[in-house]
């Protein structure tokens, strides 16, 4: 057994741990409940395996080096920060119809870093620039911020769902949380992502000082963070300040989502950055 | 008075503040588009005549640096300052107000109230603030006419979060800035035992005075073996007035700071010429020698003679080197040395110890930023504000025990500026408490 085989397993446990979730919105079985969670609890703990032993296997190639370095492995750790976020939401508010809306979402992410031909999925050896804690401690903290932002835009999803329904208190729209738990839960996954966003600019900008001697030169990357930051700031305000809440909020959690994939994706293939991943 | 009036509630407005924001975001996504710091012919090429002077005209290819951007940065700190200043003198007072002296009648109309009525036998034994104490509110108390009054609260200072974390975005300011005044940027070439005591500024080419000297002992690249780079490393001596005080490595990501300067693993070169260091069997000291490719060079006092004569290279990297060696009227030996794999060599009798390789140079960024602990002070507080402005409510709780009406009530109310349904079980968990104490 080795890493990619797990990871595949996981891949498709995921998608079941979905289609139970969907299930249970859709047939409003409470029975599947404890089913759907004991199952996506497993298939993270797979994923969980499957990443240390990733890292293993780079000892045994003599190239140690933790398993956050390149794209494929941080779509990876994506969706495992994903889905450990979305149980502890779970846990926490005690609903579980979100899963339908944030288990697609670790499915996705890992189907994508399965199959798609764009990236290696290779156990490559770091280059100078990348052999860095700060780095590790990047990638982490970066990606626990764009886990959140991927539930809140998912629950913002379900807001405006709940929201558009003739009778928000019957069918499918029924079964949703309530609007105002919904708009609660958006809120303070939004903030719990902007601390964690934080915390991912100010290391990476360490590593960068510690890697070439400035610790903000306005690459796209760096930039494109910055706006990002930006746009959850303003959210934050708008909400804090201008009173704005339900669909406003919800809308922009989902534009919100878009700006981080567009930082996180679209920026490595649409822009040319200097220090985007693996180039230096 | 009224012009000034209006500037300052707008700089205070928080629509200012997204107004801000929204356009520093929108801005900074032209400088993600068009390539920054290229030459004037660069953009020409690119965009046309016409575009390009339009460009020059709004600074866009240095677009980050430009007054526009400046200002709508310095918009946002003019907003975050007034914005301070109108708004922190009332979080503190709430963070440091006597909540003792609020009277039974507002704590009894606070929401959420409850009150019990007292035996007088239980009001003149009750005591307020032991109650709380027990259920884990340490409280003060206060006697007040016949008023017995107790208070207590929690994470108070979670009001000033916010402002901690508007301050720490002005110290990160004042970090750039002093980095921007007072810091030095530049970058050295030092070719492998030569020595620069200066070093050349990043925009201007100008040299700057080190106030030491550098010396380059050796450059090595390692490879994976795939032939993915592995280390660049740099092994460099300080010099001061003659004597070398410092030997150290340079890696990327492992930099060395001496007297303020930082000096970073950038890039490096190759020459064609090579670096052979000999050691014969039973010297204590041996001989660096720098050899042009192909030129015979004389080491006299130990009467040898010696050159490199032919090379192999992958790309710009010479992997082995032929060398050519006499010593004293022994006739020549020729071998091959792979690069850097330092070996024993027998000629005319005797062994020496034998390095070639091939001679770089070190590319090193230099850098002096005085300002980068302000900046990381500011990271830092903006991470500690942010955690109290989010994970900490200002919780407050008072029990007081009053008069009304000629009747002796216990009075309960709580209030909390965020997370209320939290405040609610606590309150919930104190009533239950307070109904024990009464009942027995
Ligand atoms: C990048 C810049 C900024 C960041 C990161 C930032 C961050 C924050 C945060 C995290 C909060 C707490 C929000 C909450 O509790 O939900 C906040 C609140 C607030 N911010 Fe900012 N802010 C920024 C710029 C500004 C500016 C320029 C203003 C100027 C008007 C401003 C005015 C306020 C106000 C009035 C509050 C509410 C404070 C209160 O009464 O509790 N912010 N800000």
């Amino acid at each position: 057994m080795d890493s990619s085989q797990l990871l595949g397993i996981t891949t498709f446990t995921y998608l079941l741990s979905a289609l139970l979730y969907v299930a249970i919105l859709v047939f409003q079985n409470p029975g599947l409940g404890r089913v759907a969670t004991a199952f996506t609890v497993i298939a993270w703990l797979v994923q969980t395996v499957g990443i240390g032993l990733r890292w293993l296997e780079s000892y045994q190639m003599g190239i140690g080096r933790a398993p956050l370095t390149n794209m494929y492995e941080s779509v990876v750790f994506f969706a495992w920060a994903i889905v450990i976020f979305y149980l502890a939401v779970e846990w926490k508010f005690k609903v579980k119809s979100i899963g339908a809306f944030a288990l697609p979402l670790a499915f996705f992410a890992m189907a994508y870093a399965s199959f798609s031909t764009e990236i290696s999925k290779g156990i490559t050896p770091l280059i100078p620039a990348l052999q860095s804690n700060w780095l590790i401690a990047h990638v982490v903290t970066c990606f626990i911020g764009y886990a959140a932002f991927a539930i809140a835009a998912a629950l913002g999803c379900m807001y405006l769902l709940k929201n558009a329904a003739d009778n928000g208190n019957s069918g499918l729209a029924g079964r949703l949380p309530e609007l105002a738990l919904l708009d609660d839960i958006i809120h303070k996954t939004m903030i719990f992502g902007f601390i964690w966003l934080s915390a991912g600019i100010i290391t990476g900008a360490i590593w960068a000082n510690s890697a070439w001697g400035t610790y903000w030169s306005w690459d796209p990357k760096e930039t494109w963070s910055l706006i990002t930051w930006f746009f959850y700031a303003i959210t934050l305000h708008a909400r804090y300040t201008r009173g704005w809440s339900g669909p406003r909020i919800a809308i922009l959690s989902i534009c919100g989502l878009a700006v981080v994939l567009f930082t996180y994706y679209g920026v490595n293939f649409l822009l040319s950055g200097l220090h985007s991943y693996g180039s230096s | 008075m009224k012009p000034f009036q209006q500037l300052w509630d707008i700089l205070a407005s928080v629509k200012l503040a997204i107004f801000t924001l929204f356009a520093l975001s929108i801005t900074a996504i032209i400088g993600t588009v068009i390539p920054q710091g290229e030459q004037a012919s660069f953009y020409a090429d690119k965009y046309g005549p016409k575009m390009a002077q339009f460009f020059q005209i709004l600074d866009i290819p240095e677009m980050y640096g430009s007054w526009w951007f400046l200002a709508l940065l310095t918009l946002l700190v003019a907003n975050l300052v007034v914005c301070s200043i109108e708004r922190f003198p009332t979080a503190w007072r709430l963070a440091t107000s006597d909540n003792l002296a609020l009277p039974a009648e507002r704590v009894a109309k606070l929401s959420g109230s409850r009150n019990w009525p007292l035996t007088p036998q239980q009001a003149e034994n009750i005591d307020p603030a032991a109650i709380l104490a027990g259920s884990g509110w340490p409280a003060e108390s206060r006697r007040e006419g016949g008023e017995l009054r107790a208070f207590s609260q929690r994470g108070r200072w979670s009001r000033l979060g916010v402002y901690i974390v508007h301050t720490s975005i002005l110290v990160i300011f004042v970090g750039a800035a002093v980095g921007d005044i007072w810091g030095v940027k530049g970058s050295v070439m030092l070719p492998e035992q030569v020595t620069a005591d200066k070093i050349f500024a990043s925009k201007t080419r100008e040299p700057i005075d080190l106030g030491f000297s550098l010396r380059c002992d050796s450059f090595v690249v390692e490879f994976y073996d795939n032939g993915m780079p592995k280390t660049y490393r740099s092994r460099v001596t300080i010099i001061e007035e003659g004597k070398e005080v410092l030997t150290s490595d340079i890696e990327v990501n492992r930099p060395l700071i001496y007297r303020g300067f930082t000096f970073y693993q950038s890039s490096y070169r190759g020459y064609q010429d090579f670096i052979l260091l000999i050691q014969g069997e039973g010297d204590s000291t041996g001989g660096v020698f720098t050899l042009p490719f192909q030129k015979q060079e004389l080491w006299q006092e130990k009467g040898l003679q010696f050159g490199v004569v032919n090379a192999e290279a992958v790309g710009q990297r010479v992997v082995r080197a032929k060398l050519w060696f006499k010593a004293g009227e022994a006739p020549a030996v020729i071998e091959w040395f792979d690069d850097n794999q330092p070996r024993l060599l027998e000629a005319g009798g005797k062994q020496y110890r034998i390095n070639v390789k091939q001679m770089y140079a070190t590319g090193l960024q230099v850098a002096k930023d005085p300002g980068v602990w302000i900046v990381y002070l500011g990271c830092g507080l903006m991470l500690i504000g942010l955690a109290m402005a989010f994970f900490m409510a200002h919780h407050r709780v008072w029990l007081y025990r009053s008069e009304e009406g000629g009747k002796t009530l216990l009075v309960l109310a709580g209030n909390s500026n965020k997370n209320r349904p939290a405040l609610a079980k606590k309150l919930t968990s104190l009533e239950e408490a307070i109904d024990k104490t009464l009942r027995g």
